[in-house]
């Protein structure tokens, strides 16, 4: 089993969503965090008073899938999140040992 | 000439016994001067036959003072609160609230006696109207013949409530509630009443319009000098007196809501109209021409402000639109009355732009931390706006400021108003609101330092004053 975490572009959320459950992933945890990469923050103006703002709005989307899977999700992500520009986002995947569903106690990639 | 002998109503039948009955031409006079919102003709003991107020002057006057009080409560304190940090969201509410009620007592206990009741031309007298004596449904004529005593009180409350809940902008997210209260006391106290006065009292010192003895004949409509300047002069003083808030330019301080900021300066729009038309002391013609000016002088300068920032800075922003409304309002604010409509919209793009270049130019540049840009907008908008109506009073506008009127005549104002000379009268006003205004802000500001201090503690300030100081949450994630 693997751990996929994509941080994409809020508005991107919907495409990506309907993407992997094209592709048959059934759950997935979702969050808005913020942060950021080579895209930097902006800069706001409140009348003489100007403010740079580093850590920028984004969607960090989890889910943990077995191993054949991986590529395929992975895939769609990819081509539902991008835009070409910067600040599309990164994907990180890494090994689960073990998932339990907790109301059947079932293990492993049954309960993925 | 008909006399008049059928008595209606045990009140009359017992005045009829001395009272000359009045005429059926005195009785028409009366309710010609109602409708023309003139003085009445009939003296109180010839027992006129409309004896009370007028009915539709009270009405607007009433809603005019509900429209004040909406105005800080709860216009102001949205747009100060909208542009405050989240922690601090609460404290702004709180202290609107805390003058409201704290400005109230004053104004029952002597404020309105103080700024209202004749007395010498700096100060009314301080027992005349204590505890609203007297202060009946009855109009007081030295101020509006048809218009209860008892509702002019109230409106004229609103004013004094929204004026030091101005100064708050300046010293926000790191002002002691205790400290602001006990500024606030001293502070209508020793310059809101005697200021009001000089300027609204029946023998004021600068009461152009409505004092024959006025010594400088200026002219403020609703308020630029007594409620603008004032409040934003203060502001300044007390602002570099308490110092910056912790970590000012270091970290990031934006608005934590434009959208409660927004609303709150729709407010202020919509109650500004009580606070300028209801001005005219009754639904007439001035007020119908101030409802016209503030309306102009507001939008002009609502859209002029973010068109510049637009062009100078790449964007418009909302605040450039919220900020713009208000400085256009606090403009035409003691000019509402006296001006036309081509002078309002002059007003409005000159208030668009010269306190959009003090808040966003000249507060860097001198590096005082008026937090929510009380001086840049109420203090520059108001000292402008003082002056600009010198410029632009014209008494085809307002008939007050005609021969035709006893007091301009009396005093002058006619005369200065038909061939200039008005300007210089109205810096005079400015100058000693400034004094006024300063000196005794440092005075108060200093006292409250030395007996219970300005600033909370560091840790609560960094805390924020809505957990430190009132135990409360704006918002619960």
């Amino acid at each position: 089993m693997k751990k996929i975490e994509a941080i994409i572009k809020p508005f991107k959320l919907e495409e990506v969503k309907d993407a992997l459950h094209e592709v048959g992933i059934e759950g997935m945890t979702v969050s808005e965090v913020k942060g950021f990469g080579r895209q930097k923050g902006h800069t706001e103006i409140y009348r003489g008073s100007e403010y740079t703002v580093d850590f920028l709005p984004k969607i960090k989307i989890e889910l943990v899938v077995s191993d054949v899977k991986v590529s395929e999700a992975t895939t769609a992500i990819i081509k539902s999140a991008k835009t070409g520009k910067i600040g599309d986002g990164k994907i990180f995947i890494s090994e689960v040992t073990e998932a339990i569903r907790i109301r059947t106690e079932e293990k492993g990639d049954l309960a993925v | 000439m008909l006399a008049l002998t059928a008595i209606t109503g045990t009140a009359q039948q017992a005045a009829a016994v001395t009272l000359k009955e009045p005429t059926v031409e005195e009785r028409l006079a009366d309710l010609e001067a109602y409708v023309n919102n003139g003085a009445r003709v009939t003296t109180d003991k010839q027992a006129g036959k409309v004896t009370g107020p007028g009915p539709g002057h009270n009405a607007w006057m009433m809603t005019s003072a509900a429209l004040v009080l909406f105005m800080t409560l709860p216009g102001l304190a949205l747009f100060y609160g909208g542009l405050v940090r989240r922690k601090n969201m609460l404290s702004v509410i709180a202290q609107c609230f805390g003058i409201a009620g704290l400005v109230t007592i004053l104004w029952v206990l002597f404020g309105y006696s103080a700024v209202f009741a004749g007395g010498s031309p700096y100060l009314g007298s301080l027992s005349k109207f204590a505890f609203l004596k007297d202060v009946t449904s009855a109009p007081n004529t030295d101020y509006a013949a048809w218009v209860s005593q008892n509702v002019y009180a109230m409106y004229q409350m609103m004013f004094a409530i929204i004026t030091p809940a101005l100064i708050i902008g300046a010293v926000a997210e790191r002002m002691k509630f205790s400290a602001i209260l006990a500024f606030v006391v001293l502070w209508m106290v020793v310059v809101y009443f005697p200021l009001a006065h000089m300027i609204w009292g029946v023998d004021g010192l600068m009461n152009g319009v409505w004092n024959g003895d006025a010594k400088i004949r200026a002219i403020d409509f609703a308020g630029g000098t007594v409620v603008h300047m004032s409040s934003g002069w203060s502001a300044l003083i007390l602002c570099i007196i308490l110092g910056k808030r912790k970590g000012h330019e270091k970290i990031n301080m934006a608005p934590h809501s434009m959208t409660l900021c927004a609303i709150g300066t729709g407010m202020l729009w919509v109650g500004w109209y009580g606070f300028n038309a209801g001005s005219a002391g009754a639904a007439d013609g001035v007020a119908a021409s101030a409802f016209m000016t503030t309306t102009i002088a507001a939008a002009v300068a609502s859209l002029v402000w973010p068109v510049i920032e637009w062009i100078l800075r790449g964007k418009p922003s909302v605040l450039g639109f919220c900020s713009g409304a208000v400085a256009g309002l606090v403009m035409i604010t003691p000019a509402a009355g006296f001006v036309s409509a081509k002078s309002a919209f002059i007003i409005g793009i000159i208030a668009g732009v010269v306190p959009y270049l003090a808040c966003a130019y000249l507060k860097p540049l001198l590096k005082y931390d008026d937090a929510l840009d009380t001086f840049g907008v109420h203090a520059v908008g108001g000292t402008i706006g003082a002056i600009l109506t010198g410029i632009f009073a014209s008494s085809d506008v307002n008939p007050n400021l005609l021969t035709a009127n006893a007091y301009a005549a009396k005093n002058g104002l006619d005369k200065l108003v038909a061939n200039g000379g008005l300007v210089a009268e109205q810096f005079k006003a400015v100058g000693i609101t400034l004094v006024l205004s300063i000196v005794g802000t440092v005075v108060i500001a200093f006292i409250v330092k030395a007996v219970i201090g300005l600033r909370p503690s560091e840790e609560a300030e960094t805390q924020g004053l809505d957990l430190a100081e009132h135990g409360e949450e704006a918002y619960h994630s």
